[in-house]
């Protein structure tokens, strides 16, 4: 038992689901691989927030039991997924990782939770993120700081740590975040796996706590890019629960990869090969876009002329809906209330107070800030024309390009407590991923090599709108050629 | 409101974002949101002269449902979390204007 | 000096969907609490809004029937406070793209006596938007309840420009709006029940001044009456001040109606001046009226109200105290027209209509906002029972006998005369000879009338039909008496 625990924890879905599908073991079995691994290394990774070993273990058997009667549900029924903090789930805790939500329990599914279900994956745990995704680096929980398993030293990246640590460590097959800045590509990078944002409106965002809205996007984690497509299609499709939700037909992603084959143009956006990239993330994000130009494709310089301004317009668009967004919690219906109140008002303030970390009470102070009477046009509305600005840099350098290819984070992970002091050095962080947020498209990150510490880096391909088959098969491409998927940290 | 356009009357804010904030706290905040305010101002130098501004990365028109009534909650379901309630309704401390 | 008061109504009125503005869950009154929610209605993390497609074409059928400008296209923006009956501490509404633009609301003012047309005027609207609905609180000793079961309900407000110069106007408004909108069917527009409320904004200037004076906001004007005693009283209340000197006592607040003390009272304003942050919805996509959806609720937009009161008493030369009656209520006016079009005697109808059958409905306790409901009598039994009058079968006094015995069964008119042995008696023998009596019993009159009154015979002719029991032909006797009197 144990030899084969120690060979499944890091196996890929894919891989467990041919396992299964082969009767070579059953979902009971690998289920408690994974407890068991989450239950050895947790205590130094704090990845999970919470988890219900018999709720999973009942999945799991009632997986067994379609698979045995041969009626499995899909390629991943009986797989564990495990679910960022931030997404609902009929009767498990929906935290986000705040004190404001600490004893709240939700009482219905969000979109992903019902597809994940249709397809009888075995839902496993809650992981940690920066409180309400508002964070690069997880240390803004306000239960645990999330350490990266390459370094416990480090951090694992943000805002969705848990979710990126706990497959490093494999605690975990497969694992789903979000991203509104950066969330999924960056800590994917930090922690040596793949993260896929897809195009905003791709998946639902119903049931995912929303931060910033018109930028928050839900994602996979996987250890290869065809986990991360097999995923995809099970949590992909229109849902009429959310407005922005877009109508497109789902293709099988998986079959994608095999079917397109290049030789594609693939962009180099200058902006980010400039002033602060470590050496070393430069050399490897290089030497990979050596390999596709030794592959027969196209290697175009373009310019994103105005990527310095993405920082400051994602911050103000993302601090202002969040600060809406974040009004709800308010200890009234649900919420932690204060015991300190003599009337309503003392409800608010109070519970508010208590409730939110530091971070959290920063951005909703900026994002009420912006918004207020007297600044609305000087910030937000001029950060929503930027942002068209944005977007126009990116489709003009689509008119030529396949794909846009540069780092996914400036540096490898950084030490605990390094930037938490300076809020404007942690925001930087995200320099590189903010701006596909900013333009709605798909972008991922998977790695490209490691540092001569023995970090991972992230190399991000970024693609064209709804073309994520397009942009896993680019990276497909690479990752086949390549082992660095193949790699785990020691724990 | 504040005088300098780079520092936040963090008190009219908070009061506005119903959040209590601890001397200490709107002191830190000053600072650093000043210091974020400052790099905010690379945005005031672009010309949007005629931009449209960008509320949606891919903006349809017309997201409409047909008025057909699903099941909802029951009044426990509804207030499951809600650990001040009596009658089946959300208790709140007195209410004054 | 003179002073006049100036006048603009914000009316919030909740439109009549099954479901909610932005989620489906169900729409109705007087459930027990909580029990008309969803994630979305209870704002629980991660609850989507989505558009229901019948409040936007509610709201335009609203627009065009006020004449107002219907948006090529609007979107949605959240109104950012804090209140304990809102659950998401927003609340999604429409900042400066409303639906509706501009239009007005025609009223009536008093004529000089009831019997006579008063003024007809159009009062302009700034604009119609739709927004979505709070939940409920109730105040009890230090603390309150809340019930969301209103919370998410469409509610459109409809805001006049100020151009109403006295509670009278107010009060003209809000009733002729009112009836507007029962035309259309959007809403049910019961004040008691909160489907439509009225604060009003109240500033009074010297006569002949251009600028507004101060604006006070009054609130919980709830009920038709209150709209205009609450109005009444501001409006004394601000004269009053400026009269005394002390104009400048008067402030920008928000005052609320006290019905029972019958005054306002100052609100306590909230410690800042409000500072809602509006900025677009970004969980909400933009919408577009098309010009083919405008055509298509225009063209099925019914006759309005005082458009349909000037043909009646053209077409079927009603007077207007009987329009005025049958008019303000769509299924009443269109009731009469249908019982008119199976007996065309229109003056008979609306008579029966206006007299008998709505003092039937309203002994019987219907509800006078839809008097009609689950009435018995059809509008062709109606006008058959007309028909039985002209026809002479029965006298319109009978008629009216038979109408309360209609209303009670649902039998038909002829079946109650033959039942009851109501049929009007023309046996002119035996009338002869009652009329023969009653001449012997009553010689007074008799005199009277050979003395030249001829008023006198009506004495005669009351105490044969008293004899007959009512089924004599009016006309029958009055020929046998002058006949036997000459």
């Amino acid at each position: 038992m144990t030899t084969m625990t120690e060979h499944l924890f890091y196996k890929t879905a894919t891989e467990l689901s041919a396992l299964l599908e082969k009767k070579e073991i059953t979902s009971v079995e690998l289920t408690k691989a994974f407890i068991e691994r989450t239950k050895a290394t947790d205590d130094s990774v704090k990845a999970f927030l919470s988890y219900d070993e018999a709720d999973a273990l009942a999945q799991a058997e009632a997986s067994d039991k379609r698979r045995a009667e041969g009626k499995p549900l899909s390629a991943l029924d009986g797989v564990p997924v495990s679910l960022k903090d931030n997404m609902a789930v009929t009767g498990q805790p929906h935290t986000c990782a705040s004190k404001i939500l600490e004893h709240y329990v939700s009482p219905y599914d969000a979109h992903i939770t019902e597809q994940l279900k249709k397809a009888g994956v075995v839902l496993w745990g809650r992981l940690n993120l920066d409180e309400f995704a508002m964070g690069s680096s997880t240390e803004n929980s306000a239960f645990q700081t999330t350490a990266n398993p390459w370094d416990l030293e480090r951090i694992p990246g943000g805002s969705s740590g848990g979710s990126a640590a706990s497959l490093a460590a494999g605690q975990t097959p497969l694992s789903l975040g979000s991203d509104t800045g950066g969330s999924i590509r960056q800590p994917a990078s930090l922690c040596g796996i793949v993260g896929m944002k897809p195009t905003y409106g791709l998946i639902s965002r119903y049931g995912l706590a929303a931060f910033a809205s018109s930028l928050d996007q839900i994602g996979p984690f996987a250890h290869t890019i065809k986990d991360v497509a097999l995923l995809l299609g099970i949590i992909a499709g229109h849902d009429r629960r959310d407005s922005t939700s877009y109508k497109t037909e789902i293709p099988n992603y998986v079959e994608a990869l095999e079917s397109k084959k290049g030789p594609w143009t693939i962009g180099v956006p200058k902006e980010y090969f400039g002033e602060g990239l470590d050496p070393e993330v430069k050399a490897s994000v290089e030497k990979a876009i050596a390999f596709y130009k030794d592959q027969g494709c196209t290697i175009k310089e373009v310019s994103i002329p105005k990527l310095d301004l993405a920082l400051p317009t994602y911050y103000i668009i993302a601090t202002a809906e969040a600060s809406s967004n974040l009004a709800r919690y308010d200890g009234i219906r649900y919420t932690h209330r204060s015991e300190d109140t003599k009337n309503a008002i003392d409800v608010y303030f109070k519970s508010r107070e208590e409730g939110f970390s530091e971070e959290v009470k920063r951005r909703i102070i900026l994002g009420t800030y912006v918004l207020s009477s007297g600044y609305y046009d000087a910030y937000y509305l001029k950060a929503q024309k930027v942002r068209t600005l944005i977007r126009e840099d990116f489709m003009k350098a689509f008119e030529s390009c396949d794909v846009l290819i540069t780092p996914t984070t400036p540096t490898t992970a950084f030490k605990r407590g390094e930037k938490s002091a300076d809020p404007l050095q942690m925001y930087l962080s995200d320099i590189y991923t903010i701006s596909v947020n900013l333009s709605g498209l798909p972008g991922l990150s998977l790695p490209c090599g490691y540092s001569s510490e023995g970090l991972p880096i992230g190399l991000q391909l970024i693609g064209k709108p709804y073309e994520e088959a397009e942009l896993l098969s680019i990276a497909h491409a690479f990752e086949s050629a390549h082992d660095y998927s193949a790699k785990h940290p020691e724990l | 409101m504040a005088e300098d356009k780079n520092s936040i009357d963090i008190d009219y804010v908070a009061n506005l974002a119903r959040i209590d904030l601890s001397q200490e706290e709107k002191d830190r905040f000053q600072k650093q949101l000043g210091d974020v305010l400052v790099y905010f101002e690379k945005l005031s130098a672009v010309d949007v002269e005629g931009v449209e501004p960008m509320a949606h990365p891919f903006p349809v028109y017309n997201v409409l449902e047909e008025d057909v009534v699903e099941e909802g909650f029951t009044a426990e379901e509804a207030l499951m979390n809600a650990k001040h309630q009596r009658n089946n309704q959300v208790i709140v401390p007195k209410v004054v204007e | 000096m003179e002073y006049e008061a100036v006048i603009g109504l914000e009316v919030h009125v909740q439109l009549k969907t099954q479901s909610k503005m932005f989620t489906r869950a169900r729409c109705a009154y007087g459930e027990a609490p909580n029990t008309l929610t969803n994630p979305v209605v209870m704002a629980l993390p991660g609850a989507l809004p989505v558009m229901n497609k019948e409040a936007i074409r509610k709201t335009v059928q609203v627009g065009l029937m006020l004449g107002c400008e219907i948006a090529q296209s609007c979107k949605w923006d959240r109104k950012n406070y804090f209140y304990p009956d809102s659950p998401k501490n927003y609340q999604i509404s429409q900042y400066d793209q409303p639906i509706c633009d501009g239009g007005f609301v025609e009223i009536e003012m008093p004529g000089p006596s009831r019997n006579v047309m008063g003024e007809h005027r159009k009062v302009k609207l700034t604009r119609i938007h739709l927004e979505e609905d709070v939940g409920k609180l109730t105040h009890y000793d230090g603390e309150s309840l809340v019930d969301y079961n209103r919370a998410g309900r469409p509610l459109i407000e409809i805001v006049s420009e100020p151009d109403l110069f006295s509670a009278d106007e107010a009060f003209a408004y809000l009733t002729s709006l009112r009836t507007h909108l029962l035309y259309l069917g959007v809403s049910d527009c019961d004040m008691e029940k909160g489907q439509l409320r009225c604060d009003a904004n109240i500033s009074v200037r010297p006569k002949g001044q251009k600028e507004l004076g101060v604006k006070v906001e009054i609130k919980n004007l709830n009920s038709i009456s209150g709209v205009r005693n609450g109005i009444t009283y501001e409006i004394k209340r601000q004269i009053a001040l400026c009269q005394k000197g002390e104009g400048a006592s008067i402030v920008q607040e928000t005052r609320s109606w006290d019905a029972d003390k019958g005054i306002t009272f100052s609100m306590r304003s909230k410690e800042m001046a409000h500072d809602y942050r509006y900025f677009p919805d970004p969980d909400l996509m933009p919408v577009r009226v098309s010009e083919e959806i405008k055509k298509t609720l225009a063209d099925a937009l019914p006759e309005r109200p005082f458009a349909k009161q000037e043909r009646f008493m053209k077409e079927y030369n009603l007077p207007y105290t009987i329009t005025s009656v049958l008019c303000p209520d769509k299924a009443l006016s269109d009731y009469f027209e249908s019982a008119v079009k199976a007996h065309n005697n229109p003056k008979a109808i609306a008579n029966f209509i206006a007299n008998d059958l709505l003092r039937e409905l309203s002994n019987a306790g219907c509800d006078m906002a839809h008097p009609l409901e689950g009435c018995k009598i059809q509008p062709e039994a109606l006008a058959e029972l007309a028909k039985l009058v002209d026809e002479g079968m029965i006298s319109k006094q009978i008629a009216q006998d038979v109408l309360v015995i209609m209303f009670e069964t649902g039998d038909a008119p002829e079946k109650i005369v033959e039942e009851k042995g109501l049929k009007q008696s023309s046996d002119t023998g035996e009338l002869e000879s009652i009329c023969s009596e009653v001449i012997a019993n009553n010689p007074k009159p008799v005199q009277e009338f050979k003395d030249g009154k001829d008023t006198a015979i009506n004495a005669l002719k009351g105490q044969v039909m008293k004899a007959t029991k009512g089924k004599a032909n009016p006309k029958m006797v009055d020929d046998i008496l002058r006949k036997l009197l000459s």
